[in-house]
């Protein structure tokens, strides 16, 4: 498949991600986009590296160029890992103030 | 024995010592006769210094270098030439008398005071000596960093806001000329040192001297470093910074920041500024003659409407400066070495100056001219002892600045005779205000405020008379200092050609 | 070379030694010691000198070279003397008048404190010294280094009396219009040596030497010489410091401000008046500012009630003469009136302070009268000193006199007129003096009178020795056509170069006769009118012109202390504080002002951040793809 595929979906699916966190004021909704994005630019990078690895350059040279694939793996384990942290901080954040509006959760301010 | 010693080591680490020795609790009470025997140590090793030159035999006597940072092409290089000799030996000679003149009074924090007061002058030993930009710029900054300490510290009531300004004056300036030596340090050669490093750029003198850079960079490299310098002189009209902060910091202070601090901007014209921007757009020199020129007319007439004894005698150093700074960028080679030596005798007069304004206002608390009168009955010794100061600092023949000034007209109206003639009116104006000062404060009948004042004391007198033998000295025979910094001279004049 | 000027450095340093241990002394040595020390070394001077002079009679004249003083590149300045015609003819008139004044002096302050007679007594000497090095200076800087000298003792002299105010402020007057002097000399020497790069006088003041100079090089020195000449001695414009500073002790007018110091001016020009003689234009400016000056203080003498004023007036007169002489190119005769003026003005200046002495420091002569009788020897002595003045023959000043009223003859008609009439003034106002205060009845008050007598000998004997110099001294100068040979002009030959006179024997002749006659009847004329003089209240606009001294202080005041003051403040105030300390803390105020506005930025809402990033990152990407 074109590659240009994989990048407008990456870009739309970006794209929703930015909007979601500009336009949402819900923290768990934010966080969601947060990893729309993550994943947006995770899947971009699948994409490259399987164009690279099928080009006529990587075939001719000795190295396999598909440790990309295995980044995703890192990424998306770090992303486990902070989905976690980061929602067990919303949890808290409910529990004390009993909501997850981010407006309302500007007190670090002044 | 040049290989284990120096005049340059000893003229630093002495006073660093000194200052070190200062802080350690055992000796905190000691704090001030260290300083004072440490001081005149180091005035006995400046003195020595003049009679092992640069003659190629001693050599290493007077110049030591360290390789520092290596990979930078910097090296730790400090060395004694004519003016270095001079003005270290001024170093020297004022910081007794500051301590001497100073002894009996009550000081706050006695050893940080005396402790910093040494790092101070360490850090314009440096000045004086550095031969290395980066050297130079280090020792600019420690020079720097004791006295605004020293300064706000032991200040009066607006100690702090004055020292503020004057701080950020001098290291907006600073910092001007610190971007300058990066900028030339990223255009010049490579530097190959003793172990066979090779640094791709060098700090040192002769490579600043030597840096690539076209008309237009040394131009603008020019107008930093001038800005830098003009701050410290001061001149018009970077000197708004001045007369606060000596009116506001305590005398000694305000002796370590008048006799000798601010030689070093002049220094840094002559050692750094125009050798190194021979090619800068020539309007440059004119237009630093002229502020300077400016300045002259202009703080003789600001220094006849102060009331204030002490801003008086700050706007008076600033018209002294403005003529040593319009003869060295007008570089005739007598105006010059008027320069070399009055730096010298302005540096002596000062201090004798601040001497006999303290004394005045520890006396009868007051800096108001208006205030005072009749001292002369009352104290006929720091009388005559102020009126020969005063007509020394006006440069009446037979007194050490004759000689100087002289020779500074001399070289102004080589340049340019109207210039002189403006500069001139700075003769006649200096004797309208020193003669309003002596006849208001000393003459007249005694007032209130005056009728309760005593004579000076022994120290007092002992340090005013010293000063009073420079000055006839060095006034009747001027040749022993002329020919001091005649190399320096010389060797400027080539540089520039 | 002879021995004689092995000696040479003595005849200052003698001088200087007394002023150290009269200074350094003056708590320990009493009145009598100091006041002999002061006198002794005036004295010894005074001997060396004549030794000087005899040697230099016969010949032998030279420079004597001490050390280098200031040795530079381009310049070399030697502490040396020059001992010539010149410079010890001076030598002899500053010890020999010097000496007088400095006896008198220990009677005349005898009132004064142990402490501060000592005190003035160093500075007497002082003075001499400055003097001493300013005429014995073998080149222009020595002359101004004794040149300021004397301008410092002359302030510290007038500021004798430190706790007056009115003093004091005298004293500083005449230091700073000294100094402006000073600064148009200061500025010919600078020209001088960038021209010649010397300041020798053997270099500078030789044919070969002024060939380098173009005529404009020539006129300019000399113009700025006489700028220092007219602060120095007390010409139009710079005149008005030395009737003020009749403030100090009368001796010191005696000695500074009428016999040596205002004639250093003179000096200076004759000294160069090779230089001068080329300058044609700066000869004529010279000479009407001596005419101008000469006239105008000679009528405001006629208006002067006080003693020392009207002899201060009549000395910027006198002094108006001499470079009225040296303008019209007479030099001969000016250094021929220096000698006699310094003779017969230190003789009644001296006479004054004795009169003052008597008086018990009254000195408005409106309340004086009829002192002949208490004090004969003042009275005879003064009277000759006026008759020398006035210029009748036989006494000296008729024979300088005359010779500078001959040369303005011979220069121009309209010169030899004024001059002429302001001889007659000079005449007029020293005999209403006299008459005035000598002669009639005594106007002050009971105690004074009753008080009245003649002073000491320490002081008349120094009177009695300048009245027979004052008639003496002219018949060194006697012109040929009395039959005379004028020693003086053979004598400074070699200095100043004798001139040619255009005057016929007859026109000389008719000359002094006009002069003597005309005289004698404005003596006469102030006979009649002062004879039975009473104190008049009604003034018209004229005199109360002349007594206010046309008014020049109140327009210096007006024209140019005040104008200063004025920008001064206005610096202080305006251009000072406002512009460049307000731009200065004005950077300040701004950045502070700026950070505040960034602050407001840090809003602390996530969104906003977030917001801006995305923006920034857009930013980023049109610049990316669609600019480059």
């Amino acid at each position: 498949m074109d590659i240009k595929a994989y990048i407008a979906l990456s870009l739309v699916l970006f794209t929703i991600g930015i909007v979601g966190v500009l336009v949402r004021r819900n923290a768990i909704i934010i966080f969601l986009c947060v990893e729309l994005m993550l994943n947006a630019v995770n899947l971009l990078l699948v994409a490259f590296s399987k164009m690279h690895a099928l080009s006529p350059a990587a075939k001719a040279s000795a190295n396999f160029a598909g440790d990309a694939q295995i980044f995703v793996f890192f990424i998306m384990v770090v992303a486990a890992a902070e989905v976690s942290v980061g929602l067990a901080i919303i949890v808290m954040m409910f529990r004390n103030v009993h909501t997850v509006d981010i407006n309302f959760l500007n007190r670090l301010k002044n | 024995m040049g290989t284990y010693f120096s005049f340059p080591d000893l003229l630093i680490w002495l006073p660093m010592v000194a200052g070190l020795l200062c802080f350690l609790p055992a000796l905190r009470s000691q704090s001030k006769n260290l300083s004072l025997l440490f001081s005149l140590c180091i005035l006995g090793v400046s003195i020595a210094s003049l009679f092992f030159t640069n003659d190629g035999k001693y050599l290493t006597y007077n110049h030591v270098s360290y390789i520092w940072l290596k990979y930078l092409g910097a090296n730790y290089y400090i060395g004694l030439d004519g003016v270095g000799r001079s003005l270290t030996l001024l170093t020297a000679i004022v910081f007794p008398m500051i301590i001497g003149s100073n002894f009996k009074k009550e000081i706050s924090n006695t050893h940080s005071f005396y402790g910093l007061l040494m790092f101070s002058q360490a850090g314009l030993m440096g000045v004086f000596m550095a031969m290395d930009a980066l050297s130079f710029y280090f020792f600019w900054e420690l020079a720097l960093v004791p006295v605004y300490f020293l300064a706000s510290r032991w200040g009066g009531e607006k100690a702090i806001a004055s020292t503020f300004k004057f701080f950020v004056y001098t290291f907006a300036g600073s910092l001007l000329m610190l971007v300058g030596i990066i900028y030339i340090y990223l255009h010049t050669g490579g530097r190959t040192f003793e172990d066979g490093t090779i640094a791709p750029h060098s700090f040192s003198l002769s490579a600043f001297y030597q840096a690539t850079l076209s008309t237009v960079e040394q131009t603008w490299l020019f107008i930093l470093f001038f800005i830098a310098f003009a701050i410290k002189m001061p001149i018009f009209p970077f000197h708004t910074w001045q007369p606060d902060a000596y009116d506001q910091s305590s005398t000694p202070v305000t002796m370590v920041m008048s006799a000798v601090m601010v030689k070093m901007g002049l220094l840094g014209v002559y050692r750094w500024l125009i050798p190194m921007f021979g090619q800068a757009d020539h309007m440059l020199y004119h237009i630093a003659i002229l502020l300077s020129v400016i300045g002259i007319v202009y703080a003789s007439c600001l220094a006849m409407v102060q009331d204030n004894i002490k801003k008086l005698v700050a706007y008076s150093s600033i018209a002294h400066i403005g003529l040593m700074s319009a003869a060295l960028f007008s570089m005739k080679k007598i105006g010059v070495q008027g320069v070399f030596l009055q730096m010298f005798n302005h540096g002596i007069n000062i201090v004798g100056i601040w001497i006999v304004v303290e004394i005045i206002e520890r006396k009868t608390g007051i800096k108001k001219i208006a205030e005072l009168g009749g001292l002369a009955k009352k104290a006929p010794a720091l009388t005559i002892f102020l009126v020969i100061i005063s007509f020394a600092n006006i440069a009446l023949p037979l007194t050490n600045a004759f000689p100087g000034e002289f020779m500074l007209f001399s070289g102004l109206y080589q340049y340019n005779p109207w210039l002189a003639m403006v500069a001139g009116l700075g003769v006649i104006l200096s004797a309208v205000y020193t003669l309003n000062m002596v006849q208001k404060v000393f003459y007249g009948t005694i007032k209130d405020s005056t009728s309760a004042v005593s004579d000076i004391e022994m120290h007092e007198k002992l340090v005013l008379s010293f000063i009073i033998l420079i000055i006839f000295t060095a006034g009747v025979y001027p040749q022993p200092l002329i020919d001091l910094t005649k190399s320096s001279t010389d060797q400027f004049f080539t540089i520039i050609k | 070379m002879s021995n004689t000027f092995n000696l040479v450095w003595l005849i200052p340093a003698l001088p200087l030694l007394g002023f150290l241990v009269n200074g350094l002394g003056r708590k320990s040595l009493g009145k009598s010691a100091s006041g002999f020390i002061g006198s002794a070394v005036v004295l010894g001077s005074f001997i060396f000198s004549i030794m000087t002079f005899m040697e230099v009679r016969q010949g032998h004249t030279g420079v004597v070279h001490f050390f280098d003083f200031l040795n530079v590149s381009g310049l070399k300045v030697a502490f040396s003397f020059q001992i010539d015609q010149l410079s010890s003819l001076f030598l002899l008139i500053i010890t020999g008048v010097g000496f007088l004044i400095h006896v008198y002096s220990t009677a005349y302050m005898h009132d004064e404190e142990g402490k501060d007679f000592a005190k003035y007594f160093a500075y007497l000497n002082l003075f001499v010294f400055s003097m001493l090095l300013l005429v014995m200076g073998g080149n222009y800087l020595i002359l101004f280094v004794g040149w300021e000298g004397v301008g410092l003792c002359s302030y510290l002299l007038i500021g004798y009396w430190y706790e007056n105010n009115n003093y004091t402020d005298a004293a500083k007057k005449a230091f700073v219009m000294n100094r402006i002097g000073d600064l148009g000399f200061l500025l010919a020497l600078f020209w001088l040596i960038g021209k010649t790069g010397s300041m020798e006088y053997g270099q500078v003041l030789q044919t070969a030497t002024l060939s380098k100079l173009t005529a404009f090089d020539i006129t300019g020195i000399t113009l700025l010489m006489f700028v220092g000449a007219t602060g120095k001695s007390a010409q139009i414009p710079l005149f008005t410091w030395l009737p003020d500073a009749m403030a100090g002790p009368t001796p010191v007018s005696a000695l500074i401000h009428a016999a040596t110091m205002v004639t250093a001016g003179i000096y200076l020009i004759a000294r160069s008046n090779i230089l001068f003689s080329s300058a044609i234009i700066t000869q004529q400016v010279i000479t009407i500012v001596g005419l101008a000056t000469a006239f105008l203080a000679a009528s405001i003498a006629l208006k002067q009630n006080d003693i020392k004023k009207v002899l201060a007036y009549s000395t910027v007169s006198q002094l108006g003469f001499m470079f009225l002489a040296l303008g019209t190119g007479n030099y001969v005769a000016a250094v021929f009136h220096v000698m006699t003026h310094a003779f017969f003005k230190a003789l009644m200046f001296l006479g004054s302070g004795s009169v003052i002495h008597a008086m018990g420091g009254e000195q408005d002569i409106r309340n004086m009268g009829g002192l002949h009788k208490h004090m004969k020897i003042t009275s005879i002595t003064f009277l000759i000193g006026c008759l020398a003045i006035s210029g009748i023959p036989g006494f000296s000043g008729f024979f300088s006199k005359d010779e500078i009223l001959a040369g303005a003859f011979g220069y121009n008609t309209i010169v030899y007129s004024v001059a002429l009439f302001t001889a007659l003034m000079t005449a007029f106002y020293m005999f209403r003096l006299y008459i005035v205060t000598f002669t009639g009845k005594f106007r002050g008050t009971h105690d004074q009178e009753h008080h009245l007598h003649e002073s000491p000998k320490a002081m008349t004997i120094p009177l009695i020795i300048l009245a027979i110099l004052s008639i003496i001294g002219g018949y060194i100068g006697i012109p040929e056509v009395l039959g005379g040979h004028h020693q003086l002009a053979a004598y400074l030959s070699p200095v100043i170069p004798q001139i040619h006179h255009h005057l016929s024997h007859e026109t000389e002749l008719i000359l002094m006769g006009l002069s003597t006659l005309l005289v004698v009847c404005s003596i006469t004329f102030a006979w009649i009118r002062f004879r039975n003089f009473k104190i008049n209240h009604n003034h018209n606009s004229l005199a109360s012109f002349l007594e206010n001294k046309w008014y020049i202080d109140e327009l210096y005041q007006f024209a140019v202390v005040k104008p200063i003051q004025k920008a001064s403040s206005l610096f202080q105030l305006f251009l000072e504080n406002r512009i460049i300390d307000g731009s200065v803390n004005g950077v300040g105020k701004l950045v502070n002002y700026g950070s505040r506005q960034l602050r407001l930025l840090q809003s602390g809402q996530v969104g906003a951040y977030v917001l801006l990033m995305v923006i920034g990152m857009l930013i980023l990407f049109v610049i990316q793809f669609f600019v480059s």
